[in-house]
Parts: structure tokens; sequence; C-alpha cells
């Protein structure tokens, strides 16, 4: 006696939230089975492995046929033949688009190509992450990426706006997509004590300040050429950077920075003598940084370039968080006092973004 | 009355790409009625066109505004080649052809295609014009009523129930023309739909007529199924009851439904009742809660079979003989006469079309209170029929293969006249009105009609209970004879229609009866079987179970009439043995009734399967009945008596256990209070049977052994052994989890809102290797097990809750296949609130009775009755004056204080409600088989749903398999039954069913095809705690607001 055929079908959708996240996991059937046996809900519901089997593949039919709608999640609160409370609706857009944190520290930065699709393999076998669960993380990365990649306005709207997702999520998404429109280079062997939300957390201030809808109320005119584009870095604000350079190159005014800075910060710094003595170092390595983004090239390194010239640095003299934040802090605020430095709004927007990103990237 | 129809395309969504090269579609709209087509502007490329065209107009007569449907197809536009189509919708328009129901239809349809299901929506608007026209021979029968529900529905009160209407229509099946050989199959699939919806069209209109000649308004009980015979063709037919039926005008007069959804029912037509004489017969009459004693007594249930021959029973109906009871006698002869003098009034009235209603007959299964007087016991016949067969050679299946038209495959003949079906089922009808009359009643209630059809051979099946009828409801209500009020008198509810209807001393078979232990009194069997629900006034004690009498049976493979014979042969043993076991299985449950029974055979090419569902109660007016004792007939063997006995503990275990788990307690009362046992001419349970191979023998199987209140099973060979173990495998559903088929679960009355409907269809195929009877028997068995199993674990998150209205369809689609469709509701209730709220509610109630009218006590009162058995209920005089003299009373007024009383009380509801759909445009639509929806009033009824969809593929595999293919044709056909609804304004579904689901599968060409034929009642229903927020405002403001209404009302 074998069953040919076997379904149920609710009015209401049944959605089972443990055997959902079994398939979003990327498990089989019978994987799913046994995980589910092992999880002891056979003892609790005193069901046979059987019912369990048939309840699996009824969960994974349904999935299935959801997963359609879930690529378009406007489509999934419009059709009909699926009646699903609102409320389960967003658990399952919300889970569906949900990635591991290892996952995604692996594609973060990566062009969301075909030639990255097949890399897949590897990071599963690396991350351990089933392939079925890593090419749906990478699915909806590229999905979310082309729906929105040349759209107007503010990156995290328009993700909620197409894809339903929580904020919280459509932030997450608004960095995948930033840095894989960017290109930030996050792989390397410097970088991996950074976790996604370190970059997350950059990628939200660099959204906010260097991009073109950072720019003034572009948005409220719909026929102004400035393209809203929050996706794009300010090519204008890039190349504008290179003024600061003279904060380095004029030594009157590095110096007259630096003494600026080490008389606010006298005493209050426990590392103040090793400040003083790489001052120098530190204030070039900054400057440069913003002064190379012109290339593209520099720009995908800005996180090793941070990483190196400033994280590192400070880190061999065992700074305290607290010092690193008095020192950036003074470190912007004092260029304010330098008569001769005409670029203090392109200095505020450039280090107001930096000096966050720093104190989120420095910790071990 | 000619018509206009009107027709609107807005726009569509969702379209599906057809133009490969731009990724979009041109799309337009084809709207077709009759044989006027309208077409749309090409909107171009676009998934979501906007057409907003204008107003197609189409001028028809009310004939075909009923017997066709609105066609709308939409097309993708191709320049250089045909018109591609995408899919198409079918709307009935005939909800808009009463004046009641909806007004506009409008809102969103999903596009069905045959072949690839659902593709995008269309927005369309529908609206009719009605000219007046008086025309006497009219053919239309614009304005009657159908609904699905078989009990009186909500909004509606019963002034008279006609009785039995029935027709049929037969036509050729498109699938077997010439033609299908060289069209499409997806033309070949809506040539189908369209023939049935126009057939299910003409048979509405057609029955609406004889409904018109009776002078009814409405049919209540509406059943309509398919018989495909294959090349024979197809019938369509249809039975109901026809009722004359009055709109309760104020939706606020409706009570609550939550807890039990004949409350109100039987509520209303009481309050509102011209003749307020009758109203001693108050419907929570304080005996009710009064149960005194029990003691054992004999079980009937009269089946038949027949094959192509009439049964006649010698009719036992010398009535007048020896009166039964002692008050009683005379008034049952008197009322009898009446009833049956009701019923050939009508019968013999000197209108047309008048041997329509010589069977009184009635699809109902919930009754108007009092109108139930006695109920007999379950009476069936089954007929096998031989269908014509012309040898047609080059018939070739759709899908070039025959194998996978098993079902239909079975040969030709053109014009089968309907009116062979027509005798064939006033046969059947004739011997279920001989056994309801042996029986000593005038009346079948709960019936239904079925068929199972295998190749040239069709079983046609008919059951119903048969019953004695208080004539009140049957006549023009001007009549009220004194008789029937001193009847009513005597009869106490909750015990009255246990009553014996026959007499005892001419009982048509020999029957074990005791004196009722309820009023003590009359007599009542010792087992009342019953094809009808719980009557709201019973007195039922611990709660009901699914029981499920399961059977298979081997044949032999033959032709034509040597299969019939064998067919013929086999029907006698199967009912034989599902009735033992029922008897069994309810003696194991420690209970004394079965409500709901439906037992289906079906017939396949190799063997029949026979399958029983019942809701098993325990009436307090019933004695208790006995255990089951096991003797072996092997004497001194020490090993088998030891295994004897072992088996013997087991059961008594059992038995005590099943008590234990429904709360089956009954008091305790030594027979000597009851008084002496009633002589007994044999101290035997007996099970009558008859059978009838063109003979009217009586045969006679005795069951039982020796002691009167033991159900002895006998362990002497191998077979019985079996039994004895099936009766002990079913396992009981897992601890919070309670089942029935009935509408509601006897003993538990908290209902919370959360529903949840659902299907479920199992296939299995069988090892030819093993094909015994036992095997089959065990592999069926383990079948619905499995399945009842599977369907506990899905729904574990709504525990405590209940499946209700579980309907089990066996199907033989192929040798080897077993087929098994559920349908069934599974509701929520609350555990913990049943005691203390009917306690509290009765304080509130209470103290309310003291300012506000009486009568609102009795819907309160009836909750507790169990739980408070000393409490002093309303004299019913005062009672009986305060609703004659306020006769007045605005109706909203009653609602809102009845409101508060209700046991749902507010915090109950708000929890369980589901988060506002903030950003959702799609409303929900409930679905239930149920008449009413836990926790909402039904404020409308909108019109009847009947669909029908076929569905077929060439891509099974990468449509995930069989499975993969059914669960989406489902959930579509639930997703067009929600469109539909929403579409003329409903919220939900009531007295859904799915009727047939046939499914045919061809693997190895990669093809198969499913039909689907679902129906329901298409409804408004109104939350309770929405309408809390009226009833929360001062009383005298909402009862001057409302007071108009009321006195519209009285």
């Amino acid at each position: 006696m074998t069953n040919e055929l076997d379904i149920f079908v609710g009015n209401t959708t049944l959605i089972d939230e443990d055997v959902y996240r079994l398939w979003l996991d990327g498990y089989s059937v019978n994987d799913a089975v046994a995980l589910r046996v092992r999880s002891g809900i056979l003892e609790q519901t005193g069901a046979t492995a059987a019912v369990l089997q048939s309840d699996t593949m009824d969960h994974y039919r349904t999935f299935h046929m959801l997963e359609r709608l879930l690529h378009a999640p406007p489509k999934l609160l419009h059709q009909l033949i699926f009646q699903i409370p609102p409320s389960r609706q967003a658990l399952l857009i919300e889970r569906y688009y949900a990635f591991d944190e290892a996952f995604v520290r692996e594609v973060l930065g990566k062009k969301l190509s075909k030639g990255t699709k097949k890399d897949l393999d590897d990071i599963s076998t690396k991350t351990g992450i089933t392939l079925k669960s890593c090419r749906r993380q990478f699915d909806n990365f590229k999905r979310v990426f082309k729906v929105v990649e040349e759209m107007r306005g503010s990156l995290v709207d328009n993700i909620q706006q197409h894809f339903l997702l929580s904020d919280r999520l459509a932030r997450d998404y608004a960095a995948i997509v930033f840095f894989a429109n960017n290109r930030f280079e996050t792989g390397k062997k410097k970088l991996q004590y950074l976790s996604f939300g370190d970059f997350a957390f950059c990628a939200e201030l660099m959204i906010q300040n260097w991009t073109l809808g950072a720019v003034g109320e572009a948005p409220t005119d719909p026929d102004s050429q400035v393209d809203d584009m929050d996706v794009d870095l300010d090519k204008e604000f890039l190349q504008d950077l290179k003024e600061l350079k003279v904060l380095v190159a004029d030594k009157d005014l590095l110096d007259l920075h630096k003494s600026l800075v080490c008389t606010a910060l006298r005493g209050k710094l426990g590392v103040f003598s090793e400040m003083e003595a790489n001052f120098k170092n530190l204030s070039r390595g900054l400057v440069n940084v913003a002064a190379k983004l012109t290339h593209n090239k520099d720009v995908r390194d800005l996180f090793v370039d941070l990483v190196e010239k400033f994280v590192e640095p400070c880190r061999s003299d065992h700074w305290p968080l607290n010092d690193v934040r008095l020192f950036l802090n003074q470190y912007s605020a004092s260029v304010h006092s330098l008569d001769g430095f005409r670029h203090q709004g392109l200095w505020d927007r450039y280090m107001g973004t930096l000096r966050g990103c720093l104190l989120r990237l420095y910790h071990d | 009355m000619p018509g206009k129809l009107k027709v609107k395309i807005v726009a569509g969504r969702h379209l599906p790409v057809m133009d490969r090269a731009s990724d979009l579609t041109d799309a337009f709209v084809e709207v077709k009625f009759g044989n006027t087509t309208f077409k749309t502007d090409v909107y171009l490329k676009s998934l979501n066109p906007q057409w907003n065209s204008e107003w197609f107009k189409f001028e028809v007569d009310d004939e075909d505004l009923q017997d066709e449907p609105l066609q709308i197809t939409v097309l993708d536009h191709d320049t250089y080649s045909a018109n591609d189509a995408i899919g198409k919708v079918y709307i009935d328009i005939d909800p808009l052809l009463y004046s009641e129901a909806a007004t506009v239809i409008s809102g969103w349809f999903p596009i069905y295609d045959t072949i690839h299901g659902i593709r995008g929506e269309i927005n369309v608007v529908v609206k009719v014009d009605l000219f007046n026209d008086l025309n006497r021979f009219r053919q239309s029968s614009c304005g009657v009523k159908f609904f699905c529900t078989t009990s009186i529905p909500k909004c509606y009160r019963a002034v008279i129930i006609h009785g039995f209407v029935e027709e049929l229509v037969v036509n050729e099946d498109p699938e077997y023309q010439w033609i299908d050989r060289i069209r499409t199959p997806r033309a070949s699939n809506e040539a189908r739909q369209r023939l049935i919806s126009l057939m299910s069209g003409e048979l509405q209109r057609k029955i609406g007529l004889k409904v018109l000649e009776m002078r009814g308004n409405a049919v209540v009980g509406y059943l309509q199924c398919f018989d495909l015979e294959g090349e024979s063709g197809l019938v369509v037919r249809a039975i109901g009851t026809a009722c004359t039926l009055d709109k309760l005008s104020s939706p606020a007069a409706f009570l609550p439904a939550c807890n039990s959804p004949s409350k109100d029912m039987k509520e209303i037509p009481f309050n509102e009742d011209p003749n307020p004489n009758t109203h001693s017969s108050g419907p929570s009459t304080p005996l009710k809660n009064q149960t005194y004693s029990f003691s054992p007594s004999k079980s009937y249930s009269r089946q038949s079979s027949s094959s192509d021959t009439d049964l006649s029973l010698t009719p036992k109906t010398g009535m007048g003989s020896g009166s039964a009871g002692k008050e009683g006698g005379p008034f049952k002869a008197l009322l009898r006469q009446q009833t049956q003098s009701a019923l050939e009034q009508r019968g013999g009235s000197p209108h047309r079309f008048c041997r329509r209603r010589e069977f009184p007959f009635f699809t109902l299964t919930a009754f108007p209170p009092g109108f139930l007087v006695h109920v007999g016991g379950v009476v069936s016949a089954r007929s096998v029929k031989l269908l014509d067969r012309i040898h047609n050679p080059a018939f070739v299946g759709i899908m070039g293969n025959t194998r996978s038209y098993k079902l239909l495959d079975w040969n030709s003949f053109n014009s089968d006249e309907p009116e062979t079906r027509d005798a064939w089922w006033a046969e059947i009808r004739q011997e279920i009105k001989s056994h309801a009359k042996a029986l000593g009643c005038h009346a079948v209630v709960g019936y239904s009609e079925s068929t199972s059809i295998c190749e040239e051979v069709c079983i046609l099946s008919a059951s119903g209970t048969a019953a004695v009828l208080n004539p009140r409801f049957l006549q023009d209500g001007t009549v009220e004879s004194c008789l029937e009020q001193r009847l009513e008198e005597n009869l106490p509810a909750g015990c009255g229609f246990c009553h014996i209807p026959y007499d005892e001393l001419n009982m048509p078979f020999p029957a074990h009866l005791t004196y009722c232990y309820n009023c003590r009194k009359q007599k009542v069997p010792d087992v009342l079987f019953t094809t009808i629900d719980l009557p709201i006034d019973a007195t039922v004690i611990g709660k009901g179970c699914l029981i499920q009498a399961r059977l298979c049976r081997l044949k032999k493979k033959a032709q034509a009439e040597a299969n019939a014979t064998a067919i013929s042969n086999l029907l006698p043993f199967m009912e034989y043995e599902v009735h033992t076991q029922l008897m069994n299985k309810l003696k194991l449950k420690g209970m004394n009734a079965l409500f709901g029974l439906r037992i289906q055979i079906t017939v396949g090419e190799n063997m029949l399967m026979g399958l029983a569902s019942a809701t098993g109660v325990y009436l307090a007016a019933l004695p208790t009945p006995g255990g089951i004792q096991i003797a072996g007939k092997t004497p001194n063997d020490g090993s088998y008596e030891q295994h004897v006995s072992h088996m013997q503990k087991k059961i008594n275990d059992t038995i005590a256990k099943n008590k234990e788990l429904y709360e089956i307690n009954p008091p305790e009362i030594s027979e000597e209070i009851i008084g002496s046992p009633i002589p007994e001419p044999r101290q035997r349970s007996r099970l009558l049977r008859s059978q009838s191979e063109s003979s009217d023998e009586v045969t006679e199987l005795d069951l039982s052994h020796g002691k009167k209140d033991a159900f002895v099973l006998e362990i002497d060979d191998t077979d019985a052994m079996e039994d004895v173990h099936s009766l002990l495998t079913d396992v009981p559903p897992p601890s919070g989890f309670y089942s029935c088929n009935t509408e509601i679960m006897p003993g538990i009355n908290n209902w919370t809102s959360e529903i949840q409907m659902f299907t479920s269809v199992r296939v299995i195929r069988l090892s030819s290797l093993n094909l015994t009877n036992q095997a089959l028997n065990k592999n069926f068995n383990d079948l619905c097990e499995n399945l009842l199993k599977s369907l506990y674990f899905k729904l574990r998150s709504m525990i405590p809750c209940c499946l209700c209205h579980v309907n089990f369809t066996v199907s033989l689609p192929e040798d080897e296949l077993i087929q098994v469709t559920v349908t069934a509701v599974a509701i929520t209730f609350d555990k913990n609130q049943a005691l203390q709220t009917t306690k509290t509610q009765v304080e509130k109630s209470l103290q309310r009775a003291s300012t506000d009218n009486e009568e609102l006590l009795q819907f309160p009162l009836e909750l507790c009755s169990d739980s408070l058995p000393s409490h002093p209920f309303p004299p019913a005089k005062e009672h009986l004056e305060s609703a004659s003299s306020n006769s007045g009373i605005p109706a909203a007024q009653r609602a809102v204080t009845v409101e508060k009383a209700s046991p749902m009380s507010e915090g109950n509801f708000r929890n369980r409600s589901a988060p506002p759909c903030a950003n959702s445009t799609v409303g929900v639509v409930k679905m239930t088989p149920l008449s009413f929806i836990p926790g909402a009033k039904i404020t409308k009824y909108l019109g009847i749903i009947n669909m029908f969809f076929i569905r077929e593929t060439t891509s099974l595999r990468e449509e995930g398999g069989v499975s993969g293919f059914l669960h989406a044709f489902v959930a579509e056909v639930f997703a067009m039954v929600r469109a539909h609804v929403a579409a003329l304004g409903g919220n939900a579904v009531v007295s859904y069913i799915m009727k047939q689901c046939v499914f045919m599968e061809n693997p190895n060409k990669n093809q198969a095809q499913c039909l689907i034929n679902v129906s329901g009642d298409a409804v408004v229903f109104v939350r309770e705690s929405e309408l809390e927020v009226v009833s929360s405002q001062p009383p005298t403001a909402n009862c001057q607001s409302s007071c108009p209404g009321g006195d519209v009302t009285t």
C-alpha cells in the first residue's frame, strides 16, 4: 500500500513556521522529516513518522507554490489563490528574505553576477549553509538589486515598497545593494573581523551623506535634473575630496592642526603620547583615503585602507575606544579653526561619515 | 419577465506574459451571453490592462438569464496569427435575479484556463434590470431562492414547509462526442464546463417552477449532483425541500449563532409565529435538564437493497390498534392521520405536477422546534442498474488511453430519456416511502440520494430517517387544531423525538423497548440511528464522537448482467456488516444513538467499498447501552479461553476509557424506580433487514445471545477475530480534539471564532498480490485512520478544537486505486469557559429577566441546563403571555439583550480576532460546510454558489506530480469560490460541500485530469464583537433607533 496522492488544502493556508525554516534552510523533505523527528515532535503529538512525512510534503508543496509569489511580495498580497492572514504574509516574506550572516559576509561587495553564483558551491562548503539556501539568498540579493538599482528616491523606501520588508531588513538590503553596486572589498583577511552589521552601519552613513540622494532636497522636485540616487556615490563630491589634500600637503596647516588637537586633548587621553607621535601618520592616512576616492579601484578598497591606515595603527598602540572617539571628534572639529582651510563643508561631509564608520570599525 | 444584463470590464492584473519577445501581453476581452458577443478594445503591451469598457448590454429573456452563465474570455491579440486565449471566467448571474440577494456582482475574478489553471485576474461589474411581466405561462422561475443549507436559513422563518422537489436533466457528454476526436482538450473541457453550467441553470429553473406551483418561494437543502455516465451521457439531478420563507426584516433580530447554530432557528419562528397560542411548547422547556433513569432496550435501522425490483413491504400501519403510550397513543394516531392528510391533501391538490409531491420527503436535517415529533429510524434503499451499452470500438479517450478513463469509459447510447432515470429514482423513492410506512411514519427527513458508477453498472442509493412530523408546518398556517397543542404539552422536549412512532404490539421488527428515561411515559428503543442532525432540544449526556464503519469486498470482474447480479448479491452482506460494525463501535464508545448517518457504497471493477460515517451520542432518553461480550466456541481449551478473557478485558477497558473520554456518566438509577421492564417477547437484540432480491422475504439475523444488554461477538473464526481487532485498533483522537460529522458537536457549545475548512485527498495503490478481503479491509481501514491522524496532526495548533461535518467520500478510480476525499471544518472552542460563562450568564440573565423581557431567558438557560439542574425556570404561562401580548416588541431590542447575555463574552472574542488587515486588498472569505459561522451572525443570503471546474495537464511531472497538480487545483477552486462570493458582496460561504472530485491520471503519458464540483450559500456575516459596539450603546437610544424596523416586522 503506497500513497499515490496525498494532499491537504485549507481555506486558510496552513503555514508551519518550523517547516518553513527547514525549507528555507534548503533541506530536502527527507532531511526535514529526520530533523523534525529529532526535535521530539513525535513524542509531543503522538504522531507517526508517516504522518510527519505527509505533513512535511504538504508544506513543502505549498512553499514551492508560494515561492513564485514571494519573488514579488506585493503579488502575495493581491493574489487570490492562497488565503493567508496579513501577519502570516509578513512572516513569510520576512523569513524568505532573511539571510545568514555567514553567507552575506561572503558575498557582500561582490558583483551579483553569474560568476559569483558559480562560487556558491564553495561558499556552501565553507559556511555549511546548504547550496539551495545559498542560491535563494543570492537570488534575493540579486532580485532586490535589479529592482531598485535604477530607481530614484530613498533606497530603503524603495526596497520596502517593492519587497514589503521590515524596516530593519530593508536597511540591511540597502547596505547589500549599496555594497554590491560600489563593489567595496570586504573579503580581505584584514577585514574578516568585521561583521555584516559593521558594514551595514557604514553603508547607511555613506548613503545618508555621500550619495547623490544625500544632497539637498532634490526629491521634492520631481523634474529636477539631479538624479536622486541612493546607490551611487556622489561623483562630484568624490572629485572635490582632492581638495582636502592640502591638510597634509601644507606643512603649516598640518602642524597647526596637530597642535590644536594636542592642546585640546592634553590630559584627557590615556594614549596621548602615542597620539602625538602618530598624529601626522594618522592624518595623512585619513586625508589620503579621501583624496584617492576619485578612482573606482580605490573606492573599492575604502575599508581596507581605513583598517590599514587607522584602525590597525591605533589598535597596535592599544587605544581605548573612548580615546579614539575623543581624538576623532577633536580631529574633525579642529579643522574649523584652521583659517587657511576653505573646504569646511566638504570636510564635514567627509569626516562626519568617516568618523562614524571608524568608530564602528574600531573593535577587535 | 425579460431583463437587461449589463456588463462592464474594468481592468486586468497579473496577466501571464503572452508575447515572449516583449515579455508583455496585448489583451482584450470577449463578453458572451447566449449568442451575443461583445469585445473590448485591445489594451496593448501590459500585464495590468485598464480596459474601462462601456456597459455591454444584453437584452434577454429571464429564462435565459436563469439558464445561461455569463462567459468572459480574456485573449491575447495577435496580428498575424489566431488570438491566443488566456482564460475564462463564468459568472452565474442567478443571485441577481431575486430581490433580496445581491444587487451587483463586482470584483476581481481569477481568469481560469483548464490547462494552465489561474492566470491573472479580471475586474468585472455585472448588473441586471428585470422588467415585470405577469405572464402566467412563464417558463422561468426568477425569484425562487435556493439554499444549500439543510435547515431553515438563519435570517428567515418558515411559514410552510411544502415538501420534496426533484428534477433531472440528461445530455450527451461533450467529452464523448465525435467532435472530441478533433478538438483540443481545452475546447473539450470548456464545452463540458459550459454545458454543465447550462444544465444546472436549467435544472434550477425547472425546480423553481415546481416550487412556484406549490406556492412556495424557496428551496432549502438543495442538493445538485452530476452523474458522469460516460458515453451514455451526463445526468444532472437535484433534490430539495420547497418552503415558503419569510424574511425577518431587522437583521438585529437574529440571535447569536455562536454556540449552537440552531438556537436562533428554533427561537425565531417561535417568537414571530402568527399564532401565538401555540407558544406553550417553548423550546427550552424545563424538562430538558431533568434526567431520570435508564434501562436497556433495542434498536432498529431498516435497510434494504434491491436490484431492479420494487420492494413492497406490507404496510404495517394499523396504528389505531393497541395504543402504545398511555396518553400519547391516541394523540399519536391522530397526529399521524393529520400529518398524512396534510401531506396527501397537497399531493392531491388540483395543480399540475402534483405527482411530484407524492413523496413526503424532506432534505432538511435540522428543523424548527416542534416540527419533528417522532423519529422511527433509518430507511434506505439501493438499486443496481445497468446502463445501456452500445459497442463502440472506435472510441478513444481524449488522452488516447482508455485506461485513464476508466470511470467514463463505458459505452454509449445517444439519448437516454430523462424519463428512464426518473423512473429509476421514483422506484427507489417508493421503496423508501414504504419502509417509512412500515415504521409507522409518514415522512422521511434528512433525505439524500447518491449514485456510484463503474463502467456500465450504476448503484442508486437513497436514505433518510423515517419520522412523524407536526402538521402545523405543512399546512397553510390557518388551521390550528387544539390537538397539536395538547400534544405539544404532552411531549416533553428533549425526548419526544425518541419515542417510537410505530405500534408496540405490531412492531415492524423485533425491538427492545423501554419506557423513556426522560419522561417515563412513552416507549423508546434502546438504540436510535438517524440521518439527521441532533435536534437542538435533545438531552445529551457527555460529548459525541465520529464513528465510522469501513468495509471492502472483492468481486469478480464481470460484464453487464453478470456484474450487476454479483453486485446485487454482495450488497446485503455489505450492509449487514456495516451495520454490525457501527453497532459494535457505538457500544464500544458507550453510546446509544447515531446522528448524521451516511452509508456510502462504492462500486469498482473488482471490489465494493462501504463507508459509513455517523456521530455517536448518548441520549439521555434512551437506555444505557450494554457492553460487548466475547464468546469463544472452542470449549475446554485453556489458552484459548485465556485469550478470550484477555480480549474481553481489553474491550471492557476500552468502553470504560471511552466513557471517561466522552464524559458519559448518566445518573445511576436502579431498575425499581423505573418500574418493571416492559414485557418483551424476545429478550434478544435483533437486527432486521429486508433484502429484496425479487422477493419480499424478510431475513432476520440474530445478533445476540443470552443476556439482553450484551452484544455478543463470537470469535470462532479468523473473520470475527479480525472484527474484534479492528474494533480495538480505532485510535481515539488526541486529547483536545473531537470530531463529528454533524453540524455541531453534541456537548460542546462554547465555540470561539477560529475556523479552518479544508479538503484532503488521498489515493493509495493496492499491491495486487495481497488482494484478499482481509488485506483490503486493513488497507482501507489504515487509509482512513492515517488520514484522520494526519488531520489531527496538521490542525494541532488549533487545540482545543473539534472537526465538524467530517465528510468522507470514497471512490475507486482504477483497479488498484482507492481514493478518499475528506472535507471538514475545524472549529476552536474554549475549554475552560464553558461552565463559568454559563453560570455568570445565568446570573446576568436572571437579573435581566426581572427587568427585561422574559423570553430572552430561553437562550442562556438552555446552555446551562445541564450544569445547573435546580435552576428556577420562568413559568411557561408568563412566558406565553409576554410573547403574545408583546408581539410588537421591537426585534432589535430583543436581540440586543440576548446579545449581551450570550456566552460569547467580549474578551473571549477579541483575543481571538485576527490582526486587522492593514495593507491587504483581498478581503477574507470564510468557507465552512456548516450552516453557521461561530461567533458571528449571518445577516444576508446572497445566493447559491454552484461551480464546476475541469483541470487537465499534459505536464504532470513539471507540475509536481499528481499531488502537486491536485493541490494546486483544489487551491484554485477555493480561490474561485472565494472570488465569486466576494464579488457578490459576501464574506463567507456556508453549507459548503465538495460534491465531486473525480481524479484520473496517466503517469506514463505525463497527463492527468480532474473534475471538481462544489456548492454552498454565499452570505454576509457580521462578527458579534462588532455588533457589540452597537449593543453597548444605551439601550434606550438603541431601541428608539430601531423601533421603526421593529414595527415593520410585526
